[in-house]
């Protein structure tokens, strides 16, 4: 079967680091994958890659079957196709939560408030934020502005999500409810792919895991047998280092 | 700051006591305000005794603090003022529109619209460059000589004109500062939601580079209210040629001091408020 998103010998540099050196990697549809490694192996990178928000300089990403990382194509119709939330939110300070939410949905599919409000109130609910639409992102707490990033990446319809560590900066009570909402989106068939440093949390849901170090995936397989059972050495190092 | 230990303090104190530590800092403020009061008043009463006593003072006095050429004079001054603020009225806006549209020329990157950016960076570098008068003398003189019509002969509005050109050019390179400051993280933010990159300006980037720029704007337009005082070389009678009108027919320096008070009655709040908003704004920063 064809994969949703391969990625062939894909490869990146900044200045003479080789951020990203050949990565092959496939995602199927409905598949979670959980990419681990430390800091630095190029986890944010690969997935920046993905979406097109970083130029590759050299391999190709497959999106359903057609080449998207051919240089000069627009990436905006391809962004639209694979959501992404980031570590740091990222909302927009000056709106409230459900601006942040509607205003890809006004600008690229022209639709308005008023036909995007219903929609829109329905995804807040089931999410626990039916009360906080109209806040601005300053008035809500970490945990809250990370479901609203989550939120609007949904509101776009998108067929893949990246997520980039998207716990990482939450106080440790407030981790829970932002993995909720990946177990619910997982329920849902959202295919998805993860950088991750919650293992329980990959150990129980992911399709797949994949060791990234230094550029290169050196590892990969399902959770079951990469946790208990890895190949690698460093494999090894990592995980007796984080678990 | 020093670190306050907290031992366990055996009293309970009710909610609303002070505690120890509000009740030294509220000593040291007002040991420290009795000070200042105090140097204030020696230094104005230095002032007050030592002044007069200069050899000068009289003639001094009598040729710039006349009560009655005051008296006689400023309603005739406030009248002229109305022209300045009707300049000001007029210009600011315009210099808002044509100020935004130098820095978005600046900030395009497409090849196809090189010639803009050039434009933008000649444009600042330009009117930057030059003394505020000298475009006014180049434009409002300049234009007229070419012989047009009424009332496009009028001095008012190619002085207008030439402040509009000038001060637009400082907004500019403001707003560029402001645009530069947003962090490249809402680009990719937006960038990542599909949305172009005109949009991501107009929604994302510019709303946000506008409001961290505002008590810089200010100061620049609070700038432009004095500078309209230039255009008294041109021709259009406001509130300093009006005052040297004044001084002819006294002969009598205190029209120029009752036009000083009123410039500093708008400029002084004006300025205070830039600057409560400029601190505001950098404790929220922190
Ligand atoms: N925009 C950039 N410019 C230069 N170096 C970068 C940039 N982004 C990431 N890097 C470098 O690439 C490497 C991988 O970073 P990153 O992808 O953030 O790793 P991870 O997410 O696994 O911590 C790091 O050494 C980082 O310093
Ligand atoms: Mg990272």
């Amino acid at each position: 079967m064809m994969a949703k998103l391969s990625l062939r010998g894909v490869r990146k540099r900044f200045g003479d680091v080789d951020v990203c050196n050949g990565i092959d990697l496939d995602v199927a549809d409905g598949e979670m994958v959980c990419l681990i490694g430390a800091s630095g192996s190029g986890k944010s990178t690969l997935l920046r890659c993905m979406n097109l928000l970083e130029p590759i300089d050299d391999g190709s990403i497959w999106l359903d079957g057609s080449d998207i990382s051919e240089p000069g194509l627009d990436a905006q119709p391809v962004r639209q196709k694979i959501g992404i939330v980031f570590q740091s939110y990222n909302l927009f300070p000056h709106m409230t939560a459900a601006e942040n939410v509607m205003l890809a949905p006004r600008r690229v599919h022209g639709h308005t408030r008023d036909a995007l409000r219903p929609k829109i109130t329905a995804l807040f609910e089931r999410f626990g934020l039916g009360d906080r639409m109209d806040h601005y992102p300053d008035q809500l707490s970490g945990g809250q502005q990370q479901r609203v990033a989550i939120i609007r990446a949904l509101a776009m319809a998108p067929e893949i999500m990246l997520f980039d560590e998207i716990t990482s900066a939450l106080d440790p009570e407030l981790v829970g409810e932002v993995l909720d909402v990946l177990r619910d989106l997982r329920q849902q068939g959202m295919t998805m792919v993860l950088a991750t440093h919650e293992m329980g949390f990959a150990r129980e849901l992911a399709d797949k895991v994949c060791f990234l170090d230094a550029g290169r995936i050196l590892e990969q397989g399902p959770p079951a047998k990469l946790f208990t059972a890895p190949r690698e050495a460093r494999t090894k190092a990592f995980l007796s280092r984080v678990l | 700051m020093s670190e306050t230990s907290h031992k366990p303090s055996a009293v309970a104190h009710a909610a609303t006591a002070p505690t120890r530590r509000e009740l030294y800092e509220a000593g040291v403020r007002k040991r420290s305000n009795r000070v200042a009061l105090l140097s204030t008043l020696a230094v104005l009463g230095a002032i007050v005794v030592l002044v007069p006593l200069a050899p000068g003072w009289e003639s001094v006095q009598r040729a710039f603090f006349n009560g009655r050429v005051f008296a006689a004079t400023f309603p005739g001054l406030l009248e002229a003022f109305v022209l300045n603020v009707a300049i000001f009225a007029w210009s600011a806006p315009l210099i808002a529109i044509v100020g935004l549209a130098i820095a978005l020329c600046r900030d395009t990157r497409s090849p196809a619209l090189f010639p803009l950016r050039l434009f933008g960076i000649a444009y600042t570098d330009v009117f930057r460059g030059l003394p505020v008068v000298l475009v006014i003398y180049i434009i409002g003189f300049g234009i007229p000589g070419l012989g047009l019509p009424r009332p496009w002969n009028s001095p008012y509005i190619w002085g207008t004109l030439a402040l509009v050109l000038v001060y637009s050019a400082y907004v500019a390179e403001v707003l560029r500062s402001g645009i530069d400051s947003i962090h490249q993280s809402q680009r990719s933010a937006a960038a990542s939601l599909g949305l172009s990159e005109r949009d991501t300006m107009r929604y994302v980037v510019l709303p946000q580079a506008i409001r961290n720029v505002v008590p810089a704007n200010m100061n620049l337009f609070i700038a432009l209210q004095k500078d309209v005082a230039l255009l008294s070389f041109i021709g259009p009678v406001e509130i300093f040629r009006q005052a040297g009108v004044y001084k002819s027919l006294y002969a009598n320096f205190t029209p120029y001091v009752g036009a000083a008070l009123i410039f500093l009655a708008l400029t002084i709040p004006a300025t205070r408020y830039a600057d409560y908003l400029m601190n505001k704004q950098n404790r929220a920063r922190r």
